[in-house]
């Protein structure tokens, strides 16, 4: 089925914040980002200077995507936890609310055991935050949220102006 | 789906290029890449084997500028046109917000490109949608070599619809730029419809 637009306001960007802000204090992380299943970049903590986050978040997506249809091959429905080992980085990632990913750097500073126990609490909390968020867009509709409804033609055509 | 962040005031938008392997969907890509202004653009991923076939995924994000004080940000992708990677295509469409089609002009190829005309309705229909109901472009690519199609016979076989389309060669960019403006206008005026 068809997911709906997401629309994030300035409350909620703040609150996603301080989930994450929190995970990378208490799992000792260097960073944290969290995705959308699209591949959009929804909000990241940490020390993330220097990360190409829009292509972190693309390719984390797509690989979220390439590991559910492996995971369908072989009669799962999904593998909601991946890890990857490198030789000072490593990478944790965990699928959220259904439609949101979750992805925590760390090195030799924190260890794979907490980082799994600090993501499981704030994954609780971010699958709340991003229900009530969903549950906002079906009740309001896109008219309410969007800021597009009253550009006009011209304003489209004044983004190609060159 | 596109993606509406208030707190950093931008609006992204998903496009992807289909079409049958080797019609020119990295070129097109390649040709926005080389041609557009550093701090528009960010980094041009390319899944590809070593053959320079694409694996998975191409992807570029672009920033086209301000609409009503949101910056809009297109994140364009390409999907594997080689009829093996099927499963890599679906996933690539998740998401989308316009499609453009691009299709191979040498008259050998019209087989395939009916060929993966037929697997994108299928592939997008699996996702939940519907062609006829969102932004879509055909582009005519390879229109120099001496083996192309006559034209009125590729828009009768692959734009029954009567769709924006154009004529293209990727390879020196012709026709490259006025697709992707095309669809990204279809984009925005689908989202403006949308909202009201």
């Amino acid at each position: 089925m068809m997911d709906s637009q997401l629309v994030l306001y300035e409350e909620d960007h703040r609150r996603i914040l301080g989930v994450i802000g929190r995970l990378v204090r208490e799992a000792n992380s260097k960073g944290v980002f969290v995705v959308d299943k699209n591949g959009q970049l929804i909000a990241e903590a940490g020390e993330v200077r220097g990360i190409d986050s829009t292509s972190l978040a693309s390719l984390t997506a797509g690989s979220i995507a390439a590991t559910g249809g492996l995971a369908k091959i072989i009669g799962e429905e999904d593998f909601p936890i991946h890890f990857h080992q490198g030789t000072r980085d490593n990478l944790h990632i965990t699928t959220v609310a259904r439609r949101m990913i979750l992805v925590v750097i760390f090195d030799e500073r924190s260890s794979l055991g907490l980082v799994r126990l600090r993501v499981k609490k704030a994954g609780v909390e971010l699958e709340k935050l991003f229900d009530e968020v969903r549950k906002r867009a079906e009740s309001e509709g896109s008219a309410a949220a969007s800021p597009f409804a009253d550009i006009t033609d011209d304003d489209i055509d004044n983004l190609f102006a060159d | 789906m596109s993606f509406i962040n208030y707190s950093s005031r931008e609006i992204n938008c998903k496009i992807v290029y289909y079409g049958p392997g080797l019609c020119g969907k990295t070129t097109n890509l390649q040709h926005i890449y080389l041609k557009t202004n550093p701090e528009l653009k960010g980094k041009m991923i390319s899944l590809a084997t070593e053959t320079e076939r694409t694996l998975f995924f191409d992807f570029l994000p672009l920033a086209l500028g301000q609409i009503r004080g949101f910056k809009t940000r297109f994140h364009l992708y390409t999907v594997p046109g080689q009829v093996f990677y099927d499963a890599s295509r679906k996933l690539i469409l998740k998401g989308v917000d316009g499609v453009v089609f691009v299709a191979d002009s040498q008259i050998e190829r019209m087989e395939a490109n009916l060929e993966s005309m037929d697997n994108l309705r299928i592939n997008l229909k699996d996702q939940g949608y519907e062609l006829e109901k969102i932004p879509f472009v055909v582009q005519y690519n390879k229109r120099d070599l001496p083996n192309a199609a006559p034209l009125d016979e590729m828009k009768r076989l692959l734009n029954p619809m009567n769709v924006i389309d154009f004529e293209a060669r990727a390879q020196t960019g012709e026709g490259v730029f006025e697709t992707l403006k095309a669809v990204a206008k279809g984009v925005l005026s689908d989202l403006k419809r949308l909202s009201r």
